[in-house]
């Protein structure tokens, strides 16, 4: 198992007003890992990353990162981590590539300004170094802000909502940009709305809520875990009750005996041979259908089963609604 | 004590940048006021005023208003430098990154300082142009003024981490800095004021500051030198032991 680069324990902040914003958490990151924490608004991701990265001092609880205790050897982590931040926050007057020179610059290392072109070519970037960041589209913006994140080659990156507020295309781009990140060995903590982004990239979520970190878990094991196959099968004729020979399954009648509603499996496949079973028990049992939806269980699923349908975002749905 | 010099340096040039950017405000404006006090005060007025202790007029009244202009520019420069990045969120930047008090106040503050220095000297040759004027101590003058435009650095980044808005970050230059600074003996001498108003006035600060620079200027002055030394070296130490509890607790820095 890769070694710990992050661990968190009993990690607690209340602000002065009373809010709980982080409820001792326990969360130990591997390297190289892609980490997905989910949770709705107001669920003490932000708090989480802020106080990691010394926008936030916490109530209780230790943060150790790369072997050093942020609560003394603050700055041997901090030089090893970086930070993207939710909100669009950069001097917007400054020129795109001296804005990423200062970040670099700002964590003590010598400029490169062949490092920095590669940053701003695999952002394509390149072509708006000199303009003002006040210039560029929202999207590009965001993209700075990776940029100057990554100006000083962190071994572990906090992205905090990248893909919020820009397009489908953008946000596969950013995927991307994160695959190459992995494949440099950068650990990434990602904080996302869009559960299908964690599903996508993910190899561990957290899914915290209330300052709560109620699971974390690889992945592939929750969808196992958690997962559930749905089929609906439409019959060419109403069946009154379900004949002994599909006893076996976990189906039920619906639409009035026009339809059987198959859910089962847990998220491995297995499901799905179930249900490829039941067809053939149909047709043995000379039960005509006329057609069959069958659908996996998404990570969203598991969110919802988790925390609650109150707890999804709206616009964690659909990937073309614009945010 | 770990002090990363490029880290301060990138500070100290970016904020330099800013000001390069907004050099119509930072420079230009307050060169033209201060001209403006020249030629009021100093050629029109002064003209038909009597020499203070052995000084003409005009000359008299240009360590006061270098102080006013140094003391108004430095401490809304640095606050402004540290008050905007925590207005519009850039300041996760700083606070992510390996700098602690050390780089942040050489950068700030140094920028700040180097800023309002670059003024003095660009005020005092403006002064030229309208009243002509000796530097009895120049090193000593540029040794106080470097203290000055230090301390004030400082005392403009507690302020510009202590407002929370833009009415805050304005109120103290206004209502307190420059009415005590016109206070202070800049266009007079203490001793011209009568009873109790001249003992008074020794509890505004800035009179010893007024009266320390103008020592250097003219080597007489309405308060001790060494006086107006300590004062200024006392609020020095203050603002850099407020500074350092700041960061320290992340008062206003760090939810």
């Amino acid at each position: 198992m890769p070694e710990p680069i992050l661990e968190l324990a009993g990690l607690t902040k209340v602000y002065p007003g009373g809010l709980r914003a982080l409820d001792n958490v326990d969360l130990t990151i591997r390297k190289g890992e892609i980490f997905a924490l989910l949770g709705p608004n107001g669920a003490g991701k932000t708090t989480l990353i802020g106080a990691v990265c010394g926008l936030v001092t916490p109530s209780s609880g230790s943060i150790r990162a790369f072997g050093h205790d942020l609560s003394g050897d603050w700055r041997q982590a901090r030089k090893r981590i970086g930070l993207v931040p939710q909100e669009l926050a950069t001097d917007m007057f400054e020129p795109v590539r001296r804005a990423v020179a200062f970040s670099r610059g700002l964590f003590g290392l010598p400029p490169n300004p062949a490092r920095i072109e590669e940053i701003l070519r695999s952002l394509s970037l390149w072509d708006k170094r000199d303009e003002r960041i006040m210039a560029l589209s929202g999207g590009m913006k965001r993209r700075v802000l990776i940029a100057k994140a990554l100006a000083h080659e962190p071994d572990l990156l906090f992205l905090d909502e990248p893909t919020a507020g820009v397009d489908v295309e953008l946000r596969k781009g950013m995927w991307q940009l994160i695959d190459q990140m992995r494949a440099r060995g950068v650990t990434v903590i990602l904080t996302t709305h869009y559960i299908e982004e964690a599903e996508e990239m993910a190899d561990r979520v957290g899914v915290i809520r209330n300052g709560r970190l109620l699971m974390v878990d690889e992945k592939s094991a929750m969808m196992a875990r958690l997962g559930r196959t749905e089929a609906h099968i439409t019959l060419a004729e109403p069946l009154a009750a379900i004949p002994p020979a599909l006893a076996q399954f976990p189906i039920e009648i619906e639409q009035g005996g026009l339809g059987l509603c198959y859910r089962g499996g847990d998220g491995t496949g297995k499901g799905k041979e179930e249900v490829a079973a039941l067809t053939k028990a149909l047709t043995f049992a000379g039960i005509d259908y006329t057609g069959i939806d069958v659908r996996e269980s998404s990570l969203e699923d598991i969110f919802v089963s988790v925390l609650g349908e109150d707890a999804v975002p709206h616009e964690t749905t659909s990937e073309s609604e614009p945010v | 004590m770990h002090f990363s010099v490029r880290s301060a340096w990138s500070i100290f040039i970016r904020e330099i940048m800013r000001a390069l950017r907004t050099v119509f405000q930072s420079i230009i404006a307050p060169v033209l006021t201060t001209s403006l006090y020249f030629i009021v005060f100093g050629a029109a007025i002064g003209a038909r005023m009597p020499d203070l202790g052995g000084v003409d007029y005009g000359a008299f009244i240009i360590p006061g208003l270098l102080m006013l202009t140094l003391l108004g520019e430095t401490t809304s420069n640095a606050s402004f430098g540290i008050y905007m990045p925590r207005f519009t969120g850039t300041i996760y930047e700083l606070l992510s990154a390996p700098v602690g008090v050390g780089e942040t106040l050489a950068g700030f503050v140094g920028a700040a300082a180097v800023k309002s220095l670059i003024l003095a000297a660009i005020i005092l040759l403006t002064a030229r142009l309208f009243v002509d004027y000796s530097i009895a101590h120049p090193v000593l003058a540029v040794i106080y003024i470097v203290l000055v435009a230090a301390s004030f650095s400082l005392f403009g980044f507690i302020l510009g981490v202590w407002a929370d808005n833009f009415e805050k970050l304005g109120i103290i230059p206004l209502l307190f800095l420059t009415p005590l600074t016109f206070l202070g003996g800049t266009f007079y001498s203490i001793d011209m004021l009568p009873e109790p108003w001249d003992t008074i006035a020794l509890f505004n600060p800035i009179v010893y500051l007024v009266s320390g620079l103008r020592w250097t200027f003219y080597g007489s002055a309405d308060v001790d030198i060494w006086i107006s030394f300590a004062i200024t070296l006392g609020f020095l130490a203050t603002c850099i032991a407020i500074i350092a509890t700041i960061f320290k607790t992340g008062w206003r820095l760090r939810a």
